[in-house]
This record gives C-alpha cells, sequence and structure tokens, in this order.
C-alpha cells in the first residue's frame, strides 16, 4: 500500500539492464589500461610501437590514476620519472628514452595485463612505481617472465624482497618492515605495549600486520585483535568501535591512503584519541596529513624514508616538483620513482643496453646509489635498496610555519639498521 | 552483547544515508524511467560545493545545505532539458550510458583538480561533540544527520503518497499521455522531478561532507551499494528504498562486526538472492 509502482518499470527485463548496468560499473573501467592509457596526461608519455624501439629505452609508469592512492603515486610519479629522465638529458648511452604511463586501478589482473602489453608490443623495458602490493606481485611475475626490470617504489609489502624475491625485481622506497621497525618500534619504547590492529585486507594489509606484530612481541608488548577491512572503506567507526572495546593502548593502522584518512578523522569524531587510546598510522604519507590538516593529525608518529624538507637538497627537488604540481609537495613513493629512475639510467649507461632485464639489476645491485632525495646507499642481493628511515611527529598547527611544512624529527634509523637483514629476509635467491 | 548495540546504532547511520541517497534514485526512476547512473556524481558534486562555499565565498554548513542542492537542481534541470529527454524515445540503456558517462566525466573532471586525498569539511560547531547514550558515544553530528534522513524520507513518501502533485506524479508514471490530455504538463513535471532527484543527491552530499572526506570518488563509492538498495527495495519504489536503505545499513553494520572482510559484499550477496526470489523486489509489485 505504500508503493505505486508502474507496471511498465517493474517488468524484469529492467531489473536485469539494471544488473547488466551495475556490472558495466565494474567492467567497463577495465578495458581502457594498455599503453598511456587512461589518465596519462603529462606530455610525451604514449609509447609509439612504430619505431620498433630497438635503439630507445621506455620506461613505463604503472600506478594508481584514478584511486584512493592516485595521490601518493599517480601523476606525481610520472612526473618524478620525467625528472629523472630530463636530469641525464634525455638520453642514455646514445639512446633516447621515453616515459609511458598507464592505470592499473589497483587490480591485480589489470597490472599483469598492461604489464604484459608493455613488454611485448610496446618495448617498455622497466616498470616502476606500481603502489598495491597485490599488483606489485603480478607485475613482478610478468617482468621475470619476460626478463625485464621492475623497480616497486610505491608497493609495501615485505615479500617483495622476501619470499617472493626475484633477479629482476628491486624494492626502492620503504616497506613493511621498515615502518614496523621504525614506527612500531618507536611507539612500543614509549610505552604502548598494547595493540589492536586495523588492518587493509589484501597482502599489504596482511604483511604490515605481520611485520609489527613481530616488532611488538620482539619488544615485550601484545597484539590483542584485529580486525580486516575491506580496501576503500569509507566509513570506519564500526571497526574503530571494536579497537576501542578491546582495550589496546595502540590502535595500529595497517592501511593506506585513503583508509588512512577516513580512519584518523572518525577516530577523532568518537573522541577515541581523547579518551586516551593512540592512533599508530604505520604507513602515512605527506599527501595524507595535508587532507588531514594538523589539528586533527598532530602528534602522530610515523616513519618515512623521505621528506621534502630535510635538507637542501631535498628542498631544492621537491620545489621544483611542486611546481608542476600546483604546490603539492611529492610523496616518499613518488621521490623514489625518481632516485630509482635514475639509478636504473646509471646501471644501462654502465651496459650500454638495457635488453637484459637480470643484467641491468645486476648492475644497480653493484653500482653504489648516489642521489640528492636519498643520499647514498646500496642495494642488496634480494633487490632490497638500503638507505635510512625517519620517524618523524606531525607537528601542532602552532608548530607549523608553511603550508606543508608538518614534520618534525624524533629519531633517524641508520641504513644498515632501517631494513631487514638479508639472511631473514627468507628470498630464496640468497640460499644459493 | 552490549557490544552489538552500538554496532547496529552505526549501521542505522549508514542505513539513513543510503536511504536519503537511494530516494532521489527511485524518484527518478519512478517518473522518467532513467537509471540515473549520475546520481553519486551529483552527491558529490552536493559535497564539493559545500566545501567550496566555505573555502572560497566563507558560506559555512547552514547555507550550504540550502544552495548546494539549489545548484545541482538547477543543473539537472538544465541536464535533463538538454540531454536526457533527447533519449526518451529510445531504449532506456541510452540514458544509463549518458548518465553514466557524466559521472566519469564529473569524476575525472575532479580528480584532476583536487586529487584523491579529498578535502576536509568540519561540521558547524552547534553539531560538534558528541552524546554519551550510556551504551556509546554518539558524535551529535551523526545523530542530526541520521533525524534529518529519516523528515526527508518521509516527507517525501508524504508528498508523493498524500498530495495532490504527487498523485500527478503516479498518475504521469502509470500513463503520461491521458494525464497530459487533462492539460497537466508532463513535461515539465519530469524536469522538475529529474531536478528534485538530483538536489536530493546534493543535500546527501552536504549531510556526508563532514563525516567521510569531501573527495572526488565518494559517489563512486556509495552508487553501486545505492543502486542495490533500491533493486532490493523494488524499482522505482519509494518507500521499498527507504525501508531498504535502513535495513542494509543494520545488515553490513552487523556483517563488520561478525565478518568485517565480507561487508563490502554482504550487500551484493542479498541483492542477487532477492533477485532470484523476487525479481521485482521487495516492495514492487509483479508484474
Amino acid at each position: 500500500m505504500f508503493t505505486h509502482v508502474p507496471k511498465r518499470i517493474v517488468d524484469r527485463s529492467m531489473v536485469l539492464t539494471l544488473c547488466a548496468a551495475l556490472s558495466a560499473a565494474g567492467a567497463c573501467k577495465k578495458p581502457e589500461p594498455p599503453a598511456g592509457g587512461a589518465g596519462s596526461a603529462a606530455p610525451g608519455t604514449t609509447a609509439d610501437p612504430a619505431t620498433g624501439g630497438g635503439g630507445k629505452v621506455v620506461i613505463g609508469v604503472l600506478t594508481d590514476m584514478s584511486g584512493l592512492y592516485s595521490d601518493v603515486g599517480g601523476k606525481g610519479s610520472v612526473l618524478a620519472a620525467q625528472m629523472a629522465v630530463d636530469e641525464v638529458g634525455g638520453s642514455v648511452a646514445g639512446m633516447p628514452i621515453e616515459v609511458v604511463s598507464a592505470d592499473h586501478q589497483n587490480k591485480p589482473d589489470v597490472g599483469s595485463t598492461v604489464a604484459r602489453e608493455w613488454y611485448d608490443t610496446k618495448n617498455v623495458d622497466v616498470i616502476v612505481d606500481v603502489p598495491t602490493s597485490s599488483v606489485a606481485f603480478a607485475v613482478s611475475d610478468v617482468t621475470r617472465d619476460k626478463n625485464k626490470v621492475f623497480l616497486a617504489s610505491g608497493a609495501g609489502s615485505s615479500d617483495l624482497t622476501g619470499s617472493k624475491c626475484s633477479p629482476n625485481t628491486i624494492h626502492w622506497a620503504y616497506d613493511t618492515w621498515a615502518l614496523a621497525n621504525a614506527t612500531g618500534r618507536e611507539i612500543v619504547k614509549n610505552g604502548g605495549d598494547t595493540w589492536f590492529f586495523l588492518t587493509a585486507d589484501y597482502v599489504f594489509g596482511a604483511s604490515l600486520e605481520r611485520d609489527v606484530s613481530a616488532v611488538v612481541a620482539q619488544s615485550g608488548g601484545k597484539v590483542l585483535g584485529d580486525v580486516k577491512h575491506p580496501i576503500n572503506t569509507p566509513d570506519f567507526s564500526s571497526f574503530l568501535l571494536q579497537a576501542q572495546a578491546s582495550k589496546a593502548k595502540i590502535i595500529g593502522l595497517a592501511n593506506a591512503g585513503g583508509d588512512t584518512i577516513n580512519a584518523i578523522k572518525q577516530a577523532a569524531e568518537f573522541g577515541i584519541v581523547s579518551k586516551g587510546q593512540k592512533m599508530a598510522g604505520l604507513l602515512v604519507f605527506i599527501t595524507d596529513i595535508n587532507a588531514l590538516g594538523l589539528a586533527t593529525a598532530q602528534g602522530l608518529l610515523l616513519s618515512e624514508s623521505f621528506y621534502w624538507d630535510r635538507d637542501d637538497q631535498t628542498r631544492a627537488w621537491s620545489q621544483k616538483f611542486a611546481a608542476k604540481r600546483n604546490g603539492t609537495m611529492p610523496t616518499m613513493s613518488q621521490a623514489g620513482v625518481y632516485s630509482a629512475v635514475l639509478h636504473y639510467l646509471k646501471a644501462v649507461a654502465a651496459l650500454k643496453s638495457a635488453k637484459d632485464g637480470k643484467a641491468v639489476v645486476a648492475k644497480m645491485e653493484e653500482l653504489p646509489t648516489e642521489d640528492p632525495l636519498f643520499g647514498k646507499g646500496t642495494i642488496d642481493p634480494n633487490g632490497r635498496k638500503r638507505h635510512p628511515m625517519y620517524v618523524y611527529e606531525v607537528k601542532t598547527p602552532a608548530e607549523s610555519k608553511a603550508k606543508w611544512d608538518y614534520y618534525k624529527l624524533i629519531r633517524e634509523v641508520p641504513a644498515n639498521l632501517a631494513f631487514r637483514p638479508v639472511a631473514d629476509s627468507g628470498c630464496p635467491l640468497i640460499k644459493k | 552483547m552490549s557490544s552489538l548495540l552500538p554496532q547496529l546504532m552505526l549501521g542505522l547511520f549508514n542505513g539513513a544515508c543510503y536511504a536519503l541517497l537511494s530516494l532521489g534514485l527511485a524518484i527518478i526512476f519512478g517518473l522518467l524511467n532513467v537509471v540515473n547512473f549520475a546520481h553519486g556524481a551529483f552527491y558529490m558534486l552536493g559535497a564539493f560545493i559545500g566545501w567550496g562555499l566555505l573555502h572560497y565565498a566563507g558560506l559555512g554548513y547552514w547555507a550550504a545545505l540550502v544552495i548546494a542542492p539549489l545548484v545541482v537542481g538547477v543543473l539537472g534541470v538544465v541536464l535533463e532539458r538538454t540531454l536526457l529527454s533527447r533519449l526518451y524515445r529510445l531504449d532506456p540503456l541510452y540514458n544509463l550510458l549518458l548518465t553514466f558517462g557524466l559521472a566519469l566525466i564529473l569524476q575525472g573532471l575532479f580528480l584532476a583538480k583536487f586529487g584523491s586525498s579529498g578535502e576536509i569539511y568540519d561540521p558547524p560547531a552547534a553539531l560538534r561533540g558528541a552524546w554519551n547514550l550510556g551504551f556509546m558515544i554518539l558524535p551529535i553530528y551523526r545523530g542530526w544527520v541520521m533525524i534529518v534522513s529519516v523528515v526527508v524520507c518521509l516527507a517525501t513518501w508524504y508528498v508523493t503518497e498524500r498530495t495532490k502533485l504527487g498523485s500527478y506524479l503516479r498518475a504521469a508514471t502509470e500513463n503520461a499521455g491521458l494525464v497530459q490530455a487533462f492539460g497537466i504538463n508532463v513535461p515539465r513535471m519530469v524536469t522538475v522531478t529529474y531536478g528534485l532527484g538530483v538536489a536530493l543527491a546534493a543535500f546527501a552530499g552536504v549531510l556526508a561532507a563532514p563525516i567521510f572526506r569531501v573527495n572526488p570518488t565518494m559517489g563512486d563509492d556509495m552508487i553501486i551499494i545505492v543502486f542495490a538498495v533500491v533493486v532490493i527495495g523494488g524499482m522505482g519504489s519509494i518507500m521499498g528504498s527507504i525501508v531498504t536503505g535502513f535495513a542494509l545499513g543494520l545488515v553490513e553494520g552487523l556483517t563488520k562486526v561478525l565478518y568485517p572482510p565480507a561487508s563490502s559484499t554482504v550487500v551484493f550477496a542479498l541483492m542477487a538472492l532477492v533477485l532470484l526470489v523476487r525479481p521485482a523486489g521487495l516492495f514492487g509489485k509483479a508484474p
């Protein structure tokens, strides 16, 4: 009696049409990516298959262009790669360098399809960035099959240089072990010895929770429980109340990007922090802090391997970057893309060829790394790039003097301690 | 189990958001037979207009609650006149594609301008803080959103079911030609309905802005769930959308406690089930 449903509408076909539409909403997004496809707006980013690619080096930036990690990587990662290319003059060992890009939509199937197509038909020699660990694993497999190079910067799972390590993959900016070791240890040291995790329900979240739990246990703390939430959750309130009920001192956020922002913002709304529990953002990027605002984010402990305002060199590079991004400062992922591409080009210059992926990676591991953003470093034989990690605390609104002046340094973890010892990595390449 | 009550409350809150959004969708579908895929984009637009009013013009929440639906409503009227109305004679799929395309364009434009992290929009001073309900702490703002949604939902239902205007509306959905013969301007009514429908989406957007980040994909996150609500409730049924919206909020809320990883899929599992058992939806009449 409450309804007035016109007959012509409620026929079965219409409902079916709608179902088709619903599935289309997911499916329609899929077919676009191949090569320079969705959203590769930067100039000069389309591959030209006609030239055959024999005499040039093609760098493929595969990243999230439209989803919850697109501020962390996205167009900024393409720009960072391009800045590295521009810095060496646009060519290496007499070969012109080209940058292409595509959107992997955080879906492993889309990521591996693009990677395959890039390697097979677009002469791409190296894929960089790839936030979302599940996609990174898929890309790493394809890269190994095709003997190309994969420089992971946006992805987090420490398994990339652990059980799933590959002679064709180098993991650059950070990983979940390093985050656990830096942020996790610092928090336990400050008395945060009981934890409850809000964990993104995919491989990255699981890796992060595992690595932090290990640090917590090692330091004498205890994990009281966890909730595995779907990636890209708008409303965290239910999970936050479960965390609150656990009475853990620390609510560890084993998630990233938009999920972390939502969780921190809504925790403030429910007064969780003011009641004495503390939020620990285990992977927080500067763009997240910018979105949250200092009033909400102040006091948060986090670790990064790169902060734009660390020294004169990082400032100079970042300001150049920001000038091309409407003032948005680079994230650690984007800085990692720049640094990785720069070092890759050094190896290609030394070999005078980019064709044998394994050889290029071996050369990269052999050469010491040095760039203005991460300083001097090395690469372990399991593909783990080594540099210092920094534990920061988010400034209060009063302490911040300008936009993007967000962090104060708490502690520097030196390169030799910042990342997992090779022997503990469980990487099958090492046992030989 | 005392911890279940707060979770149900939160489920009701999400349900209120779903109901409010699916309301506009159901009205538009009822009269225009258009599956308005741009609904989520208008919801996002509403939130961004709210944020923009504060950011650029210094106009606060209360003004935004009025201005954003007005702006989006007018935009809806223009769209209906210039684009949608050209496709009524064709298969409904064409308008579905049109609105889907519009949604992608709007979302893409905002993504390019604002990025995915979004902007923070604080609740108005009067609605900050929290109520202690004994069994839980309920942020005042969430309580406010729930009350407003219920009022708006019931008012919309009342207008369509109990007023003269509503009877014209319902008559036009049954037989537009006949109603027109009585001297009622049906095309204008259709235009106004579309405007009102999307204005409701913008209104929901402003309401949601202080809780979720104001970000370009906020509509995308909601629209699929809201479509499921409309399908389960019965296409075009207003009361069906309202009841289903709240019910699904509750079901989702319970899933978040019992088996959190399934919380984003439970709605669709239910939709599949309902379609199998009652293809016309819970409140729809079988053909």
